[in-house]
């Protein structure tokens, strides 16, 4: 494989640039408080010498340093693109069905960091591994370009290192950047990668690059906020479906939704009928749904989940137990999002480790 | 198939939602496409005669004619369906639910003696049977519309009663509450607008309700961690659905 290289910004947006030419660009963005994902035209869209404070229910911007990559993850994910939150599946009319293109987004993504690529791959196992294929999701991924990013500060809701997904990201990138003083180390990760980091101006990284580069990554290591003892943990949850603590957490618990929607591994969708008034077309279309509302659970007669402690619950015991079950893996890649946007802070890391029996 | 026939009525309220049906500008011939719009005063000057497929109701009961006017919609229609908050909780008007109504009365009109009113605003389903409830001051459109199509097709509106707050992330925005510390009343409100004010930066008003199983008390404790005092969380929960069971009763708490 080729050797890690040192680019500067200029080739960083030149590397924008060129991914641009047959691909939207997705990067962050500085937009009404925080760091979102939208499509970037430039280096000078990212929010450089911005970072972010989060804690429980809280998510603060402010300037400080001149890091391109100075933030940590904010409230949209990747998912957003690749399993967007409204797809049309099939239309029918006239006496026909018909079913919806196969979507042909093609997508380059900056700055995916290690419990982001993780969440991907997460998703991958949902929608392409199993025997019922998302043909939109899976065009959608097959023409993604990856540049990942290691991160060298973590935020006080991340817990990536308990997780094994951070902060230096995993394989699965096509390139992988590192900022350390006076530029960014690219490493390579596939082909694709390789050639483009081939087309770019660069020097190659010399030993006190690699090590800056490491020092960054694990001082990341060292700020995570949270942690999550994970061993046994899916027995454990498995074992407990009537600990007082769920009483807890649900008289908490605002049943909103909100970390189903931030999360970046959930996947649930519902199907809406769509029909025109003026013709007999209708389509059918999938949503974004959550097992936080009544309708999920909805059988006749009643919510097989008619609340927050057994949602909750459900939420919890699924993605750190018997998502291992499902897809053999976690369901949790220790990104944070779920504490930060809960707009009452709920944590998926004091909760597991009170239903351990440990602190909370 | 005949196109079911439709009246629009007017009770306690301010037009709003009436006129959301008025505003479906590019829909609007569709819908008259799609239903025979037989009784509607804002629109037409046909008289209210005979029996309807579809009664929409805007408006609360605030006076004894109102009490008596809807017991003859209710017999003369098969589906009853109210529009907007006044119809489905009793509206803005409803503060005056539980306080002095003669008092109010002296203080605004310069001829109190030509106001018959009760002393409550109440929602439609306090009089009669309620076939469908369609949410928010005032109701939206794509609500409205899809509240037709589904009707004439004969399938259940998809309006989905869980919180605003998986609209307001389907949209993308960024939360008020998380970001900025703004009360915002999305996490008990029932889904409708499409997280309008969020979009704006503000917070959610609860326009639509309480949504199903909503924790209000967590997130009056949540909205006095980020400096309410009680007058404020007590304010927020009585607006345009104080009268809704669930915001009056948090609300009460606060007072
Ligand atoms: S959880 Fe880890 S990989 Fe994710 S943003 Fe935080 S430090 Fe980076
Ligand atoms: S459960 Fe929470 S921490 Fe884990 S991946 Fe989802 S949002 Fe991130
Ligand atoms: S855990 Fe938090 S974000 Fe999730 S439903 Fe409950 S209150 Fe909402
Ligand atoms: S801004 Fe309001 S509606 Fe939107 S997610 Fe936050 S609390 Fe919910």
């Amino acid at each position: 494989m080729t050797l890690p290289v040192v680019i500067d910004i200029k080739a960083l947006d030149q590397l924008v640039q060129t991914l641009a030419k047959d691909r939207q660009v997705m990067g962050p963005v500085r937009r009404d408080g925080a760091v979102v994902y939208e499509e970037i035209q430039g280096v000078d869209d990212l929010p450089r010498g911005w970072i972010d404070e989060q804690e429980g229910g809280h998510y603060r911007l402010k300037r400080e340093g001149d890091k391109l990559f100075g933030y940590t993850v904010g409230p949209s994910s990747w998912k957003r693109f690749l399993h967007p939150p409204k797809q049309t599946l099939w239309r029918a009319g006239g006496g026909g069905i018909t079913p919806e293109p196969i979507a042909e987004d093609r997508f380059a993504f900056l700055g995916v960091r290690g419990c982001e690529l993780a969440a991907i791959q997460v998703q991958d196992k949902v929608f392409m591994d199993g025997p019922y294929r998302d043909p939109h999701y899976a065009a959608r991924r097959e023409n993604l370009f990856i540049v990942a990013v290691n991160c060298t500060r973590a935020g006080a809701t991340c817990f990536c290192a308990s997780m094994d997904t951070g902060p230096k990201v995993n394989p699965g990138y096509d390139i992988a950047l590192t900022e350390i003083d006076g530029g960014l180390l690219a490493e390579v990760g596939s082909d694709a990668g390789g050639a483009a980091l081939a087309a770019l101006t660069s020097r190659p990284a010399t030993e006190a690059d690699l090590a800056a580069a490491a020092q960054g990554i694990k001082d990341a290591e060292g700020q995570m906020g949270r942690k999550l003892n994970t061993d046994g943990l899916a027995d454990i949850l498995k074992d407990n479906p009537d600990h007082p603590r769920w009483s807890v957490v649900a008289d908490a618990c605002l049943n909103c939704a909100n970390c189903t929607m931030v999360c970046p591994t959930c996947f649930c969708t519902t199907v809406d009928e769509v029909s025109a008034l003026d013709s007999d077309e209708v389509s059918r279309e999938n949503r974004w749904a959550s097992c936080f509302t009544t309708e999920f659970s909805y059988v006749h007669g009643g919510a097989v989940r008619p609340g927050a402690k057994a949602r909750y619950r459900q939420w919890m015991t699924h993605k750190l137990g018997t998502w291992w079950d499902q897809f053999d893996s976690s369901g949790c890649t220790g990104c944070g999002r779920c504490i930060t946007w809960c707009p009452v802070g709920i944590d998926i890391t004091e909760e597991a480790a009170a239903i351990r029996g440990e602190g909370g | 198939m005949a196109k079911p026939r439709l009246g629009v009525f007017k009770f306690s309220s301010c037009d709003g939602c009436q006129l959301s049906l008025l505003d479906c500008e590019d829909e609007l011939l569709a819908v008259a496409g799609a239903i025979d719009i037989a009784y509607f005063p804002e629109a037409t000057r046909s008289d209210d005669v005979g029996h309807y497929d579809i009664a929409f109701i805007e408006g609360s009961v605030t006076t004894p004619h109102e009490a008596e006017m809807i017991q003859d919609i209710r017999a003369r229609s098969t589906a009853l369906i109210t529009l907007g908050a006044c119809a489905t909780s009793g509206g803005i008007q409803a503060l005056k639910n539980g306080a002095d109504t003669a008092a109010f009365i002296d203080a605004v009109y310069a001829h109190p003696e030509y106001i018959d009113t009760l002393d409550t605003a109440t929602p439609i389903s306090d009089h009669v049977t309620v076939d469908f409830e369609l949410r928010g001051c005032p109701i939206s459109k794509r609500d409205l519309i899809e509240l037709v199509a589904a009707t004439v097709v004969g399938r259940t509106p998809q309006t989905p009663s869980h919180a605003a707050c998986i609209e307001c992330k389907l949209a993308g925005h960024v939360c008020v509450m998380v970001s900025q510390g703004t009360p915002c009343l999305g996490p008990v409100t029932h889904a409708g607008c499409g997280a309008l004010c969020p979009g704006y930066a503000r917070g959610c008003y609860g326009c639509f309700g309480p949504k199903e199983t909503p924790n209000t008390a967590a997130l009056a404790a949540q909205l006095a961690n980020h400096g309410a005092d009680n007058r404020q969380i007590a304010r927020l929960f009585s607006t345009f659905n104080t009268n809704a069971p669930e915001f009056r009763k948090e609300a009460e708490k606060h007072e």
